[in-house]
């Protein structure tokens, strides 16, 4: 028993450390790119490692296999979005970085 | 455990709050779509460490419908990113 | 304990402070990310409250289909040239707003501290019919079957708003095809994203529908997870919306409340109209229940779409 919580709070306590990254690199980065790729490992790693933390207090297979599809789902989620955002800034940003304050 | 549980939490949610101040920055929309993005997960995050504290195995099926949407506010802007508001940031290449 | 009252009023802060930012931001585009998040966030406060079915719901609707319905209506203005709002309301109009919004928030806390304490309100009636009512999850017991009339009107409504959004069409294009002529790269990320999420969603939707007997979940919910995959399909250009003229979709609309009424109608043959017979409580509110998760899906992703903006 005490050795499952051990394993929780060391995987919980691994996944904050991503999320911490990856917020640092979303507002410390200077352009979008870069913050886009400290992004995409939070989301990864962060919720991976929160997901098996909190699997170790799960009772029945049957919540550890929805844990494991949560963060199946996030991480489809996130590499999509990543990959057409990216593409999407690429053509856009020069003309989309000045006139929305005025809006 | 459970305490520690909604601390880690509580961590995440400040956490969370930091990311706020990209989406109010931006500069650019892409900037905005994606901490919300961001937030979003941290979000699927803190549903399952609240899921774990109160030993609740519904709290999990919130977490998964918030995973499973989380990246429909972004289809929807990079759709509206595409030069006539109902195309795909890749086709550009196959266009030209 | 503490850990829990820091980690509301945590909670109970960023709502506040996403919330203003929502309202008070300058940009739309900043608002609408703002937005979003709030419903997150309203999704994890329901959750502290010990809601779960009304996270759900929030989930669905707050965090995925009204960023989507947002972003879709910024882009229509986007595309017709408009930028923002032009110079907005005036000041004193603004001032005039959140001084009754003040007033309503300060009625509203007056009237929750003046509740009295260790109240239960209908929770003990509630758990004492709850074997009779066919469910286990006295949500759905008290949606489907002690207050079906609210949920039967309820699914009319829903159906009323469409129609009035379908009454602004335009002669020339009635019982057309909702929202523009969607189109993505075939083999591109887009594409693979609308084919794989959707089967997953499928699957979510069913659970949803079917673990709402017994626990967190229904038709409003699983409803919403199908509308938004649909929306997703449709975005990625895999296929297009059907024109609003199709019977097959009308039929699809008017299946829930249809199904709905009927079974009320045997309720009558037993005695009560919309009294649904103990024996068989179980089988009619899951047949409600997945009938009117279509009518809810199609209803709700047609009102994303808008109106008919090109003939059939």
């Amino acid at each position: 028993m005490i050795a499952l919580d051990v394993m929780t709070v060391l995987l919980v306590c691994t996944g904050l450390v991503f999320f911490v990254a990856g917020t640092a690199g979303l507002l410390r980065f200077p352009d979008f790119h870069s913050r886009l790729h400290a992004l995409t490992k939070a989301d990864n790693l962060g919720l991976g490692f929160i997901a098996l933390g909190v699997a170790f207090q799960m009772t029945d297979a049957w919540s550890v296999a929805k844990l494991a599809l949560v963060w199946m789902l996030a991480g489809l989620a996130a590499a999509s979005v990543a990959q057409l955002v990216a593409r999407a800034a690429l053509d856009r940003l020069p003309d989309e970085s000045g006139g929305e304050h005025k809006g | 455990m459970t305490e520690f549980l909604v601390l880690a939490a509580l961590a995440l949610l400040a956490i969370v709050a930091a990311g706020l101040v990209r989406v109010h920055l931006g500069p650019s929309r892409a900037d905005r779509i994606i901490s919300a993005q961001l937030i979003g997960t941290g979000g699927v995050a803190i549903a399952l460490l609240l899921a774990a504290a109160s030993a609740d195995t519904a709290i999990i099926d919130v977490a998964l419908v918030l995973a499973l949407l989380a990246a429909f506010a972004a289809v929807g802007f990079i759709k509206s990113a595409s030069r006539d508001g109902a195309g795909d940031p890749e086709e550009t290449e196959e266009e030209a | 304990m503490t850990a829990a009252l820091l980690f509301d009023a945590g909670l109970c802060l960023l709502v506040l402070v996403v919330a203003f930012s929502a309202v008070a931001g300058r940009g739309l585009f900043g608002a609408i990310a703002f937005f979003i998040i709030y419903g997150m966030l309203i999704a994890l406060a329901w959750l502290r409250l010990e809601g779960v079915d009304v996270a759900l719901a929030e989930a669905a609707i707050g965090a995925g289909l009204t960023g989507m319905l947002l972003i879709g209506a910024w882009s229509m203005l986007k595309q017709l040239g408009v930028s923002g709002l032009p110079g907005g309301p005036s000041v004193p109009l603004r001032i005039a707003a959140g001084a009754v919004s003040g007033l309503v928030a300060l009625a509203l806390a007056a009237t929750v501290l003046a509740l009295p304490d260790g109240r239960e309100g209908l929770s003990p009636a509630v758990a004492e019919s709850l074997g009779r009512s066919g469910v286990d999850n006295p949500v759905t017991a008290v949606l489907l079957n002690f207050r079906a009339y609210d949920t039967l009107l309820e699914s009319v409504v829903l159906l009323i708003a469409l129609i009035a959004v379908w009454s602004l069409t335009p002669r020339a294009v009635w019982g057309g095809v909702p929202g523009l002529a969607q189109h993505a790269r075939s083999d591109g990320v887009l594409s693979m994203f609308g084919r794989l999420l959707p089967p997953l969603g499928l699957v979510v939707a069913i659970y949803l529908v079917w673990a709402g007997s017994s626990q967190p979940g229904g038709a409003f919910q699983a409803g919403t997870v199908l509308a938004a995959v649909w929306l997703l399909v449709v975005m990625a250009g895999l296929y297009d919306e059907p024109p609003a003229s199709s019977r097959n979709l009308r039929l699809a609309l008017v299946a829930g409340p249809g199904v709905f009424l009927a079974v009320g109608a045997v309720g009558a043959a037993f005695g009560v109209f919309m009294g649904i017979p103990e024996g068989f409580a179980k089988p009619l509110i899951l047949s409600i229940e997945f009938a009117l998760t279509v009518s809810i899906a199609v209803t709700l992703a047609l009102l994303v779409a808008g109106r008919p903006r090109r003939p059939a």
